[in-house]
């Protein structure tokens, strides 16, 4: 999770390794367009450019999927969470993986069963057809461009810091640089290029991280205890490192924040599009069933590792070394390969920082393009072909819509990314979960469980938890009135949590139910049943 | 067509078949046998939900206002707080686990029996 990716200073002697961390992204940039061409070979059908053709394993999905959701700051965050909060940073691994329940027990069966192409499909399937896709289509796109921005403005700070690129002008190269690979990679590769882009990135995010753990266990003979013991006393904190606190502890005001992350986090996943999406490059329900099981098993065990990472930063670098570099942590996992690779000015340090700092970069690319796909997907398929053609347009011209879509999205990115670099981003990606919980989680739900589900309640409860979570962020400290808000001069805040969910996501799940309570119109029960019907046994999948 | 307005679409590129009307959908939905599947399904997925969220709500409650507790030393530097939010990866994988397996011995053949009948236009 990007929440803290807000960066300051340099890695200690990055500039001197820059040559070695370019060279190993540029590899992983050449390997990925070389796939991506290839993948755009196969790619023709609106079947191919959206779901990968189907052809996907549930391994192989496990994998995307798993690319998919680890963002840099999942790497870099937690990790320098833990290193500077101890056992607070470590909640939010929690969540992260809890959620994956949601999606494996509700949602990604039944999806896989009765969906074609995004989200929007299953949402619009017993509705009036149109309402529904321009609001499935305008909840997907607010999400993955709050989602998607975080990611840009992430890299641009990322890359300054770790290749020591200050000017202004660089980190807007940067930024463009992001933007135009994660255009190449989905115009051209379409889900089939993301799928491989995604699945190459998880291998190389896994092995980074298991290679930091080992050398990290191997540093303390296996013993946690031991580990966990140095953390605390170099901490400063003592033992209070080791609990609950530290970060959300402070008042009544960060524990009801803290509850609201939780269940923001926890609701979150199973309603992000680009999350969703990735169900359809599977045959089948019971492929995606087996792909949410290995995302589970490779999610999980990435997140056991962040705590050895977050630990052992904390234990074998100080505290002020940490807090110099970053003052969010961001670099404590890079700082700690460097370190446990023989220190600063070796070899081996410098092998492994930039090992690490090319896997990040990889990350964010990775995760940009999986963003975009899900925006111009629900761009092309629900907005230009259901709603602006009535459903009238073309295999052909839906999938150069979607293409075209994509060059938009992604250049209407790199522009917000540009304008945000220096912004503090960070609640965006909470905003992205909060959003997702409140809009689209209750709408998918009703539509797949509740018989009496109506067009009415899945309009006010889309358009009621998009709303009232991105306004309740407006009005809040992530975006004014603190020296660590988005705009640190204004002062308009008076909702006094940084996540919405605790308030949204209740209210979304209400106006659902209001609206479907109070419609005029009675739900189609024909459409129900055959919904009910796909979505349980899978006939007539596509 | 290659686009879905009201009606299930065939898939993209392929030509154009008929799949079972709404009345069979109705008709299959009103089954003693689909009736059994979605049983099954919900008896077991919905309970399971509700009994992961407040587990994890629960822990996210001791966390906030039951930091002393959290911070009980049980052996070496491991505490309650620790060994119960490890006990959230291990119950996570577990409910996979436990959902697979119903899934693949109880609802699986069920869904595959009605989709197969279904789809042979019986």
């Amino acid at each position: 999770m990007s929440s803290t990716l807000h960066l300051t200073t340099t890695a200690a002697g990055a500039t001197e390794h820059q040559p070695l961390i370019i060279t190993l992204f540029g590899l992983f940039v050449v390997a990925t367009l070389i796939i991506t061409v290839w993948a755009g070979r196969q790619t023709k059908s609106a079947a191919d450019f959206y779901a990968g053709g189907r052809q996907f394993t549930g391994f192989q999905n496990g994998l995307a999927i798993s690319g998919d959701y680890m963002s840099a700051a999942s790497f870099l965050g937690i990790a320098g969470a833990i290193a500077l909060f101890g056992y607070d940073g470590f909640l939010y691994s929690i969540g992260f993986l809890v959620a994956w329940l949601v999606a494996l027990l509700l949602v990604a069966e039944p999806l896989r069963n009765s969906g074609r192409y995004t989200m929007g499909d299953v949402l619009a399937y017993r509705m009036r057809q149109r309402p529904v896709r321009t609001a499935a289509g305008t909840s997907t796109i607010v999400v993955s461009i709050f989602y998607l921005l975080a990611q840009m403005a992430g890299a641009g700070v990322l890359v300054s810091l770790l290749l020591g690129i200050t000017s202004d002008g660089g980190k807007v190269a940067v930024v463009a640089l992001v933007g135009v690979l994660m255009i190449v990679y989905v115009t051209i590769g379409g889900m089939k290029g993301t799928t491989w882009v995604q699945m190459i990135k998880a291998v190389l995010l896994i092995a980074g991280a298991l290679l930091i753990t080992v050398l990290v266990l191997v540093k303390f003979n296996f013993n946690v205890s031991e580990l966990l013991g140095k953390a605390a006393e170099n901490s400063g904190q003592g033992a209070k490192f080791l609990e609950p606190g530290m970060k959300y502890g402070k008042d009544s005001t960060t524990k009801l924040d803290f509850i609201s992350l939780g269940l923001a986090l926890v609701l979150g996943t199973a309603g992000l599009p680009h999350i969703l999406i990735r169900f359809y490059t599977v045959p089948t329900a019971k492929a995606a069933r087996k792909s949410v099981n290995w995302a589970i098993g490779i999610i999980g065990a990435f997140y056991l590792m962040t705590i050895a990472l977050g630990f052992g930063a904390a234990a074998l670098l100080g505290r002020a070394d940490i807090l110099a570099s970053n003052k969010a942590g961001n670099t404590a996992a890079p700082l700690l390969a460097q370190e446990i690779g023989g220190g600063a000015g070796s070899t081996g340090g410098a092998v492994l920082l930039a090992v690490i700092s090319a896997v990040a970069f990889a990350t964010i690319l990775a995760v940009v393009a999986g963003l975009t796909l899900a925006s111009s997907s629900s761009f092309a398929h629900d907005l230009y072909v259901n709603v602006i053609r009535k459903g009238k347009a073309t295999e052909k011209e839906e999938v150069r819509a979607a293409r075209w879509s994509t060059v938009v999205i992604g250049a209407v990115a790199i522009g917000l990314g540009a304008l945000a670099r220096d912004l503090n981003v960070a609640g965006l990606v909470a905003l992205a979960f909060a959003v997702a919980a409140s809009a689209n989680l209750p709408t998918i739900l009703y539509s797949l469980f509740w018989k009496r589900f109506t067009t009415q309640g899945a309009l006010w409860s889309i358009y009621g938890g998009l709303i009232s979570a991105v306004g309740l962020v407006l009005f809040s400290p992530v975006v004014s009135g603190k020296p660590t808000s988005m705009f640190k001069d204004a002062d308009f805040y008076w909702f006094p949590l940084e996540n919405p969910g605790l308030i949204s996501i209740p209210l979304g799940f209400l106006l659902g139910w209001l609206g479907t309570v109070l419609s005029k119109e009675k739900a189609d029960a024909r459409k129900f049943a055959e919904l009910e019907v796909r979505s349980l046994t899978g006939t007539g999948a596509h | 067509m290659t686009t879905e307005a009201a009606a299930p679409p065939p898939e993209a590129g392929g030509a154009p078949q008929a799949g079972p009307t709404a009345e069979e959908f109705t008709r299959v939905q009103d089954s003693a046998e689909f009736a059994e599947l979605r049983r099954s399904f919900r008896s077991f997925a919905f309970p399971l939900t509700v009994a992961f969220i407040v587990w994890y709500l629960l822990y996210v409650l001791l966390c906030s206002y039951a930091a002393d507790f959290m911070g009980t030393r049980l052996f070496g530097n491991i505490n309650v707080g620790l060994v119960l939010g490890l006990a959230q990866f291990a119950t996570t994988f577990l409910i996979a686990w436990l959902y697979s397996r119903h899934a693949a011995t109880k609802l699986d053949p069920k869904a595959l029996a009605i989709k197969s009948r279904m789809e042979a236009g019986e």
